[in-house]
Order: structure tokens, then C-alpha cells, then sequence
């Protein structure tokens, strides 16, 4: 790859070694969060989509079977009254003992235990329900009985992702900036180095962009090679994460696969790296150069 | 012989040079070298016949004064302007600064990479001038393998291959026997027939002695121009023969 000849022998430095190691450190860790920051924006979106729409009505148990249906039928009778509800259905005990199967087991428990009955509220998509005036409307109605729309819970598991997303882009940026740091310093060092040889391409008469191009050719390479490692190590992580993911789907888990889009992001991500290395390497040239007369 | 200051490819008015906060090292330099002259810059080691040379190749600027090359103050030129005029000033190094990755070849075609020659061209140009300069067998030898001699022949042949309008060099004799020195002082009097204005600087007042070139002065940072012709040209080969008996 660019096999062009070069003035400076910038190929048998000990920058040419690290760079790329470097570079793919940080690819890396940059193809990780961002990875996890398409994951957690997807996420948010299909917890939005699913929960927004619907809401649960808990009616707590008065210790009679009778009276609690009762207390059931009438939530259900409102509900429906409501022009926003386009549905509200009683869950049935049934449905409930399978929902908390995992938690408490197949033990006989709806004897002893005393649990709530759950009515599940269907939103029509876009309505503007007062939900204040229909809490309060529904304890007339049934004494005890709550609403719940899902959007306290629901805010703050958004809020969490939204937290973690700017952490991941944070970690981009500092990436980004790193990136930038290491190919400065290592430039700098390399003009140290090759400092003769530069002065004397300089006293030729060679433009600075003649050896800034040299300089950047470099960079573009070494970014290009260590970018390339960083994919490569950081597939592997990712598929690895993505199938223990699927393991422990538990429902409430979208999809977490990345779309092709996601994967044309990520693979963006080594030439993004390459390209900041080539211009910072470019720049810091021929601000160099720029100091000789 | 006119004093047309067009007919000038250097001129130094007045200039001082001192390097950072140091002593002047060259005080009120005056001077214009007429294209196709030839010069020896003389003076005892440490008169600052290097930093002379420095300001001419634009490697450095002067403290004050004026420097002016090939009719353009170089005070004023934008710097983007100025790689054009050193391309046309070829520069024999006191310590040769060959770079020592590259091989004789690239060494010497570097010139003409940098000023974007063809390679078919840099290729004939260069084995021809190696050739001449006694290097055909040496191509692709890096500096480091090379004796003092060669590697003075390289340098030699860096700072002629673009036919420079201006050719500078600093104590090129130092390091070579007598019949390369007389070879190269042959190479820089074609040179100079050709039209390339030849300054050689060098502490050895013996290897000026009785040649018809005019001579520059340095002593404590002041230059004397002393342009009477000394002799006929034949004691040339005498005076390198004798001269260069300290020579490896
Ligand atoms: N890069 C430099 N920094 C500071 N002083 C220098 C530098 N180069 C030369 N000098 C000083 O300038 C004076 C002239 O040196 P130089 O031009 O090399 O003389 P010459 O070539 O005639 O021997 C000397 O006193 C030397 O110490
Ligand atoms: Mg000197």
C-alpha cells in the first residue's frame, strides 16, 4: 500500500512501530462506543415506541375474589368511556401467575399471596389524555386504584441511556482528540529526528507541501494500518457481546444487532482515524517549516 | 566590465549577522558578485566564511542589512517565492549533509525530484554526472560505504545537477587527492564557463595563491573584495597539487 518512494527514512523509526498500535488501541475503544452508542440509541427509540402507547391499571386486592372482580369490571366499564382508550382489557389471573412465574416460582402462591389485578390500557397513538383527571376520576370509581403510564419508569430508563450516550460520544471525542495528540507528538518527534534531513530538502528548494506530503503519506499509512488492527480486534468483541446479548433476551431487550448502516459507521471509524492522522501530520509540517526562513 | 546591478545575481548591503544574542559575526558586509564571476572567499578558520555562505543559500536571514539574490530582496519576497531561488543556487556542504538512507543516486537526483523533473530525465542526468564525477560503479552505494573523497564527489554533484546560477562551496578540496581536486576544479571552471557564478570558501590562502580570481576577505567579521588577478591560470594545477598534499 503506497509504495511510493520517500526522502526521509521515515520507514525504520521507532514511530512507525507504535503508531499503529496506538491508532488501533484507539479504534478500538472508538469502535466499541460507538457500537454501544447505536445500540443504546436504538433501545431508547424501541422502549419509546413499545411503551408509549399503553398503560396498566392496579386495583390492590380487598381480600374477597367477588369484590375485586367487581372492582375490576368497573375500572374496565371507565376506561373504556374514555374516547382516548381504545382498549382495556382485565389481565387474567392466569396471565399474572405466568408473568411472575420467574420471579416467585410455580408454587401455589396466588392463595397466600395477595396480589394486585392489572388491567392493561390501550392509548390510541397521538391522543391528548389527561392523565391527572382520569387518576383522579378512577379512584372515585374504585377506591385504591392507580394508573400507571409506564413514563415515570419509562423517563428514567431514558434518561440512563441518554447519560450513557453521551458518555460513549464523549469517548469518541476524547478519541478523536487522542488521535490527534499522538500523531502531533509523534510528527513532532519525527521532525525532530529527520530535522537534517528536512533542512536539507528545505535548502534544495523544496516546498514545504513536498515534504509535508511526505510527512502525511506516512501518517496516512501507519493510521490506516493501526485503524485496520482496531477493526479488526474490535468485530470479534462486538459479535462476542451481541451473541451473550441474545442469550439473555429477556423480552424487554430490543434487537440488538447492528443494521448495515451501523456496520458502514463502524468501519468508517479506521478511515476517519487514518484521515485525522494524515491532516494533523500534514499540518503540523508545515507549521514547522513555516518557523524556517 | 559594466557595474550594472542587473548583471548581479548576489549583492549584500551593509548586512550584520549575529546568531540569537551572540557577537556580531559578520559586521557591515558589502558586496555584489557579477553572474559568471568566480570567487574565493578566504579567511582563517572561525572569520565566518560558513555563516557568509549561509545568508547567500538562504538558510539563514540576516540581522540587518540588505541581501538581494538574482535581483530580488529577500527581505520582501513572500516565502513560498524563495524554493524557486534556491533552486537556482546549487550548495556544496562543509560536511557534505548527504542524507545517509538514500543511495548516491537519490542523492543527487534529489534536486531535480524536488523541483519536479521527469524520472527518465533525473535517471540520464544523474548517471551522466556520476559518470563524469568518476562514480559509475557507485550508483547505489549509500554515503555511509563511501570514502570522504566519493562522498565530497556526490556533494559535489547534488549542488551542480540543476546547473545552478549560483554555485556555493564550502571547503569542497578538503577531503580529496590531488587529481580529484584538479578534476573538480575543472568541473567548476566548465561550470563557470557555462555561466554559473562559483563561490568557494576556503581557509587555505595557499590554494588561492597565484589563481586569476578574484578573492573575498573575511577577517573578524569584515570583508575586503580584493579583485586583482594573481597570475596565470597554468599554476593552477601546481597550487592544488601542492595544497592538497595534507589531503586523505
Ligand atoms: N550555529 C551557530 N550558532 C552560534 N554561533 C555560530 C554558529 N555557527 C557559527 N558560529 C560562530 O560564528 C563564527 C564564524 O563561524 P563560521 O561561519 O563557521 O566560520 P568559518 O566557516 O570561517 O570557519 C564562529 O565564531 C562560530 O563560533
Ligand atoms: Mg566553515
Amino acid at each position: 500500500m503506497f509504495a511510493k518512494r520517500t526522502d526521509l527514512p521515515l520507514d525504520r523509526d521507532a514511530l512507525s512501530r507504535y503508531l499503529p498500535w496506538l491508532i488501533a488501541f484507539m479504534v478500538y475503544m472508538a469502535v466499541l462506543a460507538l457500537a454501544g452508542l447505536l445500540v443504546l440509541a436504538a433501545m431508547a427509540r424501541y422502549w419509546d415506541a413499545d411503551v408509549s402507547g399503553t398503560m396498566t391499571v392496579q386495583i390492590p386486592p380487598t381480600g374477597s375474589a367477588a369484590d375485586d372482580d367487581k372492582r375490576v369490571r368497573a375500572a374496565v366499564i371507565l376506561l373504556l368511556g374514555e374516547p382516548a382508550i381504545v382498549h382495556a382489557e382485565a389481565i387474567t389471573e392466569g396471565r399474572l401467575m405466568a408473568l411472575l412465574e420467574p420471579w416467585l416460582g410455580t408454587a401455589e402462591v396466588s392463595a397466600d399471596l395477595p396480589l394486585p389485578r392489572l388491567v392493561d390500557v390501550e392509548v390510541e397513538p397521538g391522543a391528548d389524555l389527561d392523565m391527572a383527571g382520569l387518576a383522579r376520576r378512577l379512584d372515585a370509581a374504585v377506591p385504591g386504584a392507580t394508573l400507571d403510564d409506564h413514563r415515570i419508569w419509562l423517563d428514567r430508563l431514558v434518561r440512563l441511556v441518554r447519560s450513557v450516550e453521551a458518555l460513549a460520544a464523549l469517548v469518541l471525542a476524547l478519541m478523536c482528540s487522542a488521535t490527534v495528540g499522538t500523531v502531533v507528538f509523534t510528527t513532532r518527534t519525527g521532525l525532530a529526528i529527520h530535522h537534517d534531513v528536512i533542512e536539507v530538502l528545505h535548502l534544495i528548494g523544496a516546498h514545504d507541501g513536498y515534504i509535508a506530503r511526505q510527512f502525511a503519506q506516512r501518517a496516512l499509512t501507519l493510521g490506516l494500518r493501526g485503524g485496520l488492527i482496531g477493526l479488526a480486534l474490535a468485530v470479534p468483541t462486538l459479535l462476542g457481546i451481541g451473541s451473550l446479548a441474545r442469550h439473555m433476551e429477556a423480552g424487554i431487550m430490543p434487537n440488538l444487532t447492528l443494521t448495515l448502516t451501523h456496520w458502514l459507521a463502524i468501519v468508517s471509524l479506521p478511515l476517519l482515524a487514518a484521515a485525522i492522522a494524515m491532516l494533523t501530520a500534514r499540518l503540523t509540517v508545515t507549521r514547522t517549516l513555516a518557523r524556517m526562513p | 566590465m559594466t557595474n550594472d546591478a542587473d548583471d548581479c545575481v548576489i549583492q549584500f548591503e551593509n548586512v550584520s549577522l549575529r546568531y540569537g544574542l551572540g557577537p556580531e559575526v559578520l559586521q557591515d558586509v558589502s558586496f555584489a558578485l557579477k553572474s559568471a564571476s568566480f570567487h574565493f572567499l578566504v579567511g582563517p578558520s572561525g572569520a565566518g566564511k560558513s555563516s557568509l555562505l549561509r545568508l547567500m543559500y538562504l538558510a539563514l536571514k540576516p540581522s540587518r542589512g540588505l541581501v538581494t539574490l538574482f535581483g530580488r530582496d529577500i527581505a520582501t519576497t513572500p516565502r513560498r517565492q524563495l524554493p524557486a531561488l534556491r533552486r537556482r543556487v546549487g550548495v556544496v556542504f562543509q560536511d557534505f549533509r548527504l542524507l545517509p538512507h538514500l543511495s548516491a543516486f537519490d542523492n543527487v537526483a534529489l534536486p531535480l525530484r524536488v523541483a519536479g523533473a521527469r524520472e527518465d530525465e533525473v535517471r540520464r542526468h544523474v548517471v551522466e554526472l556520476l559518470s563524469w564525477v568518476g562514480l559509475k560503479d557507485h550508483l547505489d552505494a549509500r554515503p555511509p560505504t563511501l570514502s570522504g573523497g566519493q562522498q565530497q564527489r556526490v556533494a559535489i554533484a547534488r549542488a551542480v545537477i540543476v546547473r545552478p546560477t549560483l554555485l556555493l562551496a564550502d571547503e569542497p578540496t578538503g577531503n580529496i587527492d590531488d587529481k580529484m581536486a584538479m578534476r573538480l576544479m575543472h568541473l567548476f571552471e566548465e561550470l563557470n564557463k557555462l555561466g554559473t557564478a562559483i563561490v568557494i570558501a576556503t581557509h587555505n590562502e595557499n590554494l588561492v595563491g597565484r589563481l586569476v580570481h578574484s578573492c573575498l576577505r573575511l577577517d573578524g567579521g569584515r570583508l575586503e573584495v580584493d579583485e586583482t588577478a594573481r597570475g596565470p591560470a597554468p599554476a593552477l594545477a601546481a597550487n592544488l597539487r601542492q595544497s592538497s598534499g595534507n589531503a586523505a
